[in-house]
């Protein structure tokens, strides 16, 4: 009778639920070593018992997608940062066993000085490095690792240490600090190495949960699709070519010496922080606010659309500043294409007398159409009964909705009139607080040193939010 | 009755080879009969020489495509 000894292990998902495409195999190409090493972490987390513990922090590279198989914690960060994050991460939960999971770019390029500081510092994390010596997610140029005279599509006369410098030694640069306990380097070519390589990973995990100190494993891993071989050619490759300049070995090792942490000090929590910054969380802001608001455009959710270089998000920013002048928690968040001027721009403002969740606005109490695209794409997200500003000096359209105030200001033409077309943003801003008595004029006028720049417009701004609220009253809007 | 046999799932099989290069006995072979719902040949068990060594699951990139199994007695 046959029984399973080796299958997939239990800290994968059984399917890949967040996946898009088949939700059954890795994104990974044929004959990776990530999904080699995965297997390796994951078996160990098994072994250890530690799947319920485990955070897996993954990096920017190929391996991004991390959460999409462990059936960990997860947490993915930005480039080269993933020891700062795995750092918090660990520190706010101490029991936690955190793995910090890195390719050569993420790790040895933009991530050096996190690896480097986390390391020294000592963090009681796992940190497992694949070394490739190429960037494999976007298409196989030069990293840090790459060998002399490889050719990689940055260097394709082969990398020449005169000009891009030695392939960079992380273990050895590691095992030079004080802080970690154990720095090895493995490697897939062959049976015996891979074995090796799974124990190292668990030998790593087993140090963290016993909180002896900071692990570094470094795994010489293929990149068939990068190095242009076949999968088995690839593990020739590690061997002929990697392993005589990185040896595989142990490069230090003082866990037997090295003393457990103390247990983690009594951790400070949120509330905590609050009160060490002398903050009342739920002390209420109406006693600050001496402005009475209409109670139907309180609170409001504000999005405030454009073309680029008509001020929208300068619009946003005064808002925010003035309503945060006035006591009220506001939060700030643009949005926009890469172009600097004539791409369409967006931001979210809100203004409130309570907490704010988020600073998305998806559907806005108040929008401001600078254009007509912007009318076109923000109008239908309205909430009913929201009240719409649009500059019908470049709108030629009406609103289709009937269910929300519309207020036509000719934004444009006023500023245009006022000799400084690009006021126009400023008018609105009048307009705004006119109509729904938002925010007081002179709070406006005190805030405009922090949000113009150019101190010289700030009379010009002022007589334009003037003509902006003049223009509502003049209309009865 | 051999030591071990090993299972391909071959949907989740992405035909790379490595476990082919890396039996020591040499028991698994490309299935060319077949194409899995990725477009490749899979890896298949030739059916008989299995040492239930376990270098193919330990090569093997995809979580679930291999299974190995060992031989009790019962």
């Amino acid at each position: 009778m046959y029984e399973p000894i080796l299958s997939k292990p239990k800290s994968f998902f059984e399917t890949y639920k967040e996946k898009t495409g088949d939700q059954t195999i890795t994104h990974y190409c044929p004959g990776c070593g990530h999904g080699i090493v995965h297997k390796y972490v994951a078996s160990a987390l098994d072994e250890l018992n530690l799947t319920d513990r485990a955070i897996f922090v993954s990096p920017v590279g190929c391996s991004v997608f991390g959460y999409y198989y462990f059936n960990t914690g997860n947490l993915q960060a930005a480039h080269g940062r993933a020891p700062a994050v795995a750092t918090g991460s660990k520190r706010v939960n101490p029991d936690s066993i955190v793995i910090s999971y890195q390719g050569d770019g993420d790790l040895a390029a933009i991530g050096t000085a996190e690896i480097i500081h986390a390391a020294n510092r000592g963090e009681l994390i796992t940190v497992i490095f694949i070394n490739n010596a190429i960037y494999g997610m976007t298409g196989g140029q030069m990293a840090p690792t790459t060998l002399v005279g490889q050719k990689t599509t940055t260097t394709p006369r082969g990398r020449d240490p005169h000009n891009e410098g030695y392939p960079v030694k992380m273990c050895e640069l590691i095992s030079q600090l004080n802080a970690p306990i154990y720095v090895e380097r493995v490697a897939l070519n062959n049976a015996a190495n891979r074995a090796k390589a799974k124990r190292a990973i668990k030998k790593a995990l087993k140090l963290q949960s016993e909180r002896k100190g900071f692990t570094f494993v470094e795994v010489l891993s293929q990149c068939p699709t990068g190095w242009k071989v076949d999968a088995p050619d690839a593990l020739k490759w590690i061997e002929e070519k990697m392993i005589p300049y990185y040896p595989v070995k142990v490069f230090k090792d003082t866990s037997n010496e090295a003393e457990p942490y103390p247990e983690a000090k009594e951790i400070i929590s949120g509330e905590k922080v609050f009160e060490i910054l002398g903050i009342k969380r739920d002390e209420k802001k109406e006693e600050t606010i001496k402005y009475e608001i209409p109670e139907k455009y309180k609170n409001p959710r504000i999005k405030i659309a454009g073309f680029g270089g008509q001020g929208v998000l300068l619009l946003g920013v005064a808002l925010a500043q003035v309503g945060m002048m006035e006591g009220y928690n506001v939060t700030w968040i643009p949005s926009y294409g890469p172009e600097m001027r004539g791409g369409t721009a967006n931001c979210s403002v809100n203004i409130s007398d309570s907490l704010i969740g988020s600073p998305v606005v998806e559907k806005p109490t108040i929008l401001v159409a600078m254009n007509k695209p912007s009318m076109e794409k923000f109008e239908k997200d309205m909430v009913s009964g929201g009240i719409l500003f649009y500059n019908t000096a470049m709108i030629d359209t009406e609103p289709q909705r009937d269910d929300i105030i519309k207020v036509p200001v000719p934004a444009t033409k006023i500023a245009s009139d006022l000799g400084n077309i690009r006021v126009g943003n400023m008018v609105m801003l009048g307009a705004i607080i006119e109509k729904t008595k938002l925010l007081p004029l002179e709070t406006v006028k005190s805030g405009f040193e922090y949000f113009i720049s150019r101190k010289n417009l700030i009379p010009l701004n002022e007589k334009a939010v003037e003509a902006g609220m003049n223009y509502i009253k003049e209309n009865n809007l | 009755m051999d030591r071990g046999k090993m299972v391909v799932n071959s949907d989740e099989c992405k035909g790379c080879g490595l476990c082919i290069s890396q039996c020591p006995v040499g028991c698994i072979e490309f299935d060319n009969e077949t194409i899995n719902k990725q477009g490749y040949h899979p890896a298949k068990y030739k059916g008989s020489g299995c040492t239930a060594c376990g270098i193919c699951f330990n090569v093997c990139p995809e979580p679930g495509a291999i299974t190995v199994y060992k031989l009790v007695k019962a």
